[in-house]
């Protein structure tokens, strides 16, 4: 117990500050933090879908809760319900023997919702593109709000797109 | 010449790898299994090919790793009734790829086999096969209903818990059916083949160069070992011989991939326990070491840093050293951890006896890597076949018996540890020169062969040219071998035990589902 002690008080914070601490972004987080309080009431829920992707996405969207980023501190968290959700951040080519589960995810996370497709095979289907067994984009399947390419995002740019979706204000 | 464990006349084929290639009738393929399996041969993959375009049927493929190499069998099926002698009762691995090859070539193994569909959902009808050669790949069918028939258990108490594709983790999709009393799994039924987009298809559009970015992406978190065996399989149609720094780079690559994805799932071995501590440690030298890997490869994860014929990027020694300086004091970190694990009683009291898979049955059913290694199967491609740049590194094969949630976190700080020497003695020994040779021209239908032990397992690329395109190309993850054992390993566990089990593999569903 004594090492773990140690180790957590020689560690420290190391969260960073906001990804591109400029003021157009600042500015971006402080409405993240109104409409957060108008549409969600404090909070924002995500939900992750991997609707075909090559798991390159999901190791940045992992690396986006490391200690680094921590985007719990904005209120910011991941669910393991699309019913507890009030974002879908939704990853690949969506494939084919993923389609109706996505539609499905989709259906089942309450209005209002937001979609964030994440990668450029989310943008644009990517290098797999369209076929027998993967429909692209995820915009082909359902309707999307903000697209951040990257093959994969960084985390910065992951946080960027949820806050760009947020900062709409939309809510779908 | 002959191959020293049997008595087949082989070919040996050019590249890396002690790559032999036989062709045999499909009906000897039984037979062949078995005296393979009688001197510990083990299946590494199986697969099909379309050959109605070169003047005949259908191909089937087994790649088969002896002591003294890979033998790459092909035996031709016939173009009307493309059936074969099944060889799941032998290799019991071989069941889900027989069945996917059914789905996507529509050569079937003889009766009394698995005849269930395993890739194959509801994109496409059973009577349409996306690998052959008059499928369009662009073609639509409408979505039918799935209709999985799920293995039923029944008997007073037992219920079922479907669980996926969609996840409640960050994870990939797939879905799990246990049948459990109270907590207790008495059976767990895996359906795959969620992420399926074509890959195979896709290779077949491309020309030798323009694979290698798709290779890279396969399985997101092996890009490393995918690319460097798909560059081993390009240079070795072609001729090509890539320079010894790209060769040691190469080196450096795969095992900052194998530190990685070890940090990565130690961190998360913690969380699923509730020491949430290791999650935001681990993640935090993580994200230290993808940081390092931008600056120095120009990517987080090293995405197409492996070309064929070398490397994207050279390394600079001042570059080097500062890696090797960060590794050095990321490995005290490390160690610390270690001993922080293996001191709390309640990480210790979750981890050891969960998720078991002895020995016999991990040697049985082929469980490979770092998870085959934590369950007594002593196998390492770095060490039984080592090719430049392993042989004068001497790697060290960590092993233990318990084939544990234990003994597979064991292997991996193990891993961890042993992959940081490599590195530092790789860049100690780091030879001068070019970083890329160009790619020679391949022959009209050239054959090569990529083979690399990945943090994950063995991974391979079998390559067959059409000159300068793909013809066929088959990529093999280690996870068609591992997901059956989860199933065994899951068995008598309680259902919260679970994700740490699954964890404590973590298998790849896109690198399998293709």
């Amino acid at each position: 117990m004594y090492q773990l002690l140690k180790q957590i008080a020689k560690t420290g914070i190391v969260t960073e500050p906001m990804p591109n601490p400029d003021e157009a972004l600042r500015a971006t987080a402080q409405r993240l933090g109104e409409a957060i309080l108008g549409h969600f009431g404090r909070a924002l829920a995500i939900r992750h879908v991997d609707a075909g992707s090559c798991n390159g996405c999901e190791l940045e969207i992992h690396a986006l809760n490391s200690p680094y980023a921590n985007p719990e501190r904005l209120g910011i968290r991941f669910v393991a319900s699309p019913r507890h959700a009030d974002l879908l951040l939704v990853t690949g080519p969506v494939s084919r023997n993923m389609e109706t589960a996505l539609k499905r995810t989709w259906e089942a996370t309450p209005d209002p919702k937001l979609v964030v497709a994440i990668g450029d095979c989310g943008c644009t289907g990517g290098i797999f593109g369209e076929s027998y067994a993967s429909c692209g984009r995820v915009s082909n399947v359902i309707p999307v709000d903000v697209a951040v390419p990257g093959c994969p995002p960084t985390p910065a740019a992951i946080l960027q797109g949820i806050l760009t979706a947020i900062s709409s204000g939309k809510g779908r | 010449m002959k191959l020293k464990e049997l008595p087949i006349e082989v070919e040996p084929l050019a590249g890396a790898m002690p790559v032999f290639r036989a062709s045999i009738a499909a009906a000897e393929l039984q037979e062949i299994c078995v005296a393979a399996r009688g001197c510990k041969a083990r299946l590494v993959a199986l697969w099909g090919s379309d050959e109605t375009r070169r003047g005949a049927g259908y191909a089937l493929h087994l790649a088969l790793a002896f002591p003294s190499g890979l033998l790459w069998l092909r035996a031709p099926l016939e173009r009307k009734d493309p059936r074969y002698p099944g060889i799941a009762g032998i290799y019991p691995a071989a069941g889900r790829m027989q069945r996917a090859y059914a789905d996507l070539l529509g050569i079937r193994p003889d009766e009394g086999a698995d005849e269930r569909k395993w890739l194959r959902h509801g994109a496409w009808p059973g009577d349409a096969f996306p690998l052959r050669k008059d499928f369009d790949p662009g073609a639509r069918f409408a979505q039918e209903p799935d209709r999985y028939p799920f293995v039923p258990v029944a008997g007073e108490g037992v219920h079922e818990i479907p669980v996926g594709p969609v996840h409640a983790g960050t994870i990939e999709p797939g879905h799990f059916r246990f049948s459990v009393v109270g907590e207790k799994i008495l059976r767990l039924e895996e359906r795959l083949g969620y992420t399926h987009k074509g890959v195979e298809k896709r290779f077949e559009s491309m020309t030798l160069l323009e694979g290698a970015k798709l290779a890279g992406r396969i399985s997101g978190d092996s890009t490393v070992a995918y690319a460097w065996a798909y560059a081993m399989a390009v240079e070795g149609a072609t001729g090509t011989e890539p320079p010894g720094r790209a060769l040691a780079l190469r080196g450096i690559l795969l095992e900052l991939e194998r530190i990685a994805n070890h940090l990565g799932d130690l961190g998360y071995l913690g969380n699923d326990v509730a020491l949430s501590f290791g999650f935001s440690q681990f993640w935090r030298l993580k994200e230290d070491l993808l940081r390092a890997n931008a600056r120095l490869f120009g990517h987080r994860y090293l995405m197409d840093a492996i070309v064929p014929g070398g490397v994207a990027r050279d390394l600079p020694r001042p570059e080097a050293e500062g890696l090797v300086r960060m590794l050095e004091a990321m490995r005290r970190e490390v160690v610390t951890l270690q001993s922080i694990y293996e001191d709390h009683a309640g990480a210790q009291d979750r981890f050891i006896m969960t998720g078991q898979v002895l020995p016999e049955l991990a040697e049985r059913l082929g469980l490979n890597g770092f998870a085959g290694r934590a369950s007594g199967v002593k196998q390492d491609l770095r060490v039984d076949y080592p090719m430049p740049p392993y042989p004068q590194l001497d790697p060290r094969m960590i092993s233990h018996t318990r084939g544990d949630v234990a003994a597979r976190v064991l292997v991996r700080f193990e891993e961890v540890f042993e992959s940081m020497r490599l590195i530092e003695a790789l860049v100690q020994d780091l030879p001068p020169g070019g970083t890329h040779a160009t790619i020679a021209r391949a022959g009209a239908s050239a054959c090569g062969v990529g083979w690399i032990e990945g943090w994950r397992g063995e991974v391979l690329i079998a390559l067959e040219t059409d000159a300068d395109r793909i013809h066929r190309l088959h990529p093999h993850d280690p996870s068609w071998q591992s997901w059956p054992l989860l199933e065994h390993a899951v068995h008598g566990n309680i259902v919260p035990d679970f994700p740490l089990i699954n964890k404590s593999f973590n298998l790849s569903y896109s690198g399998e589902d293709l």
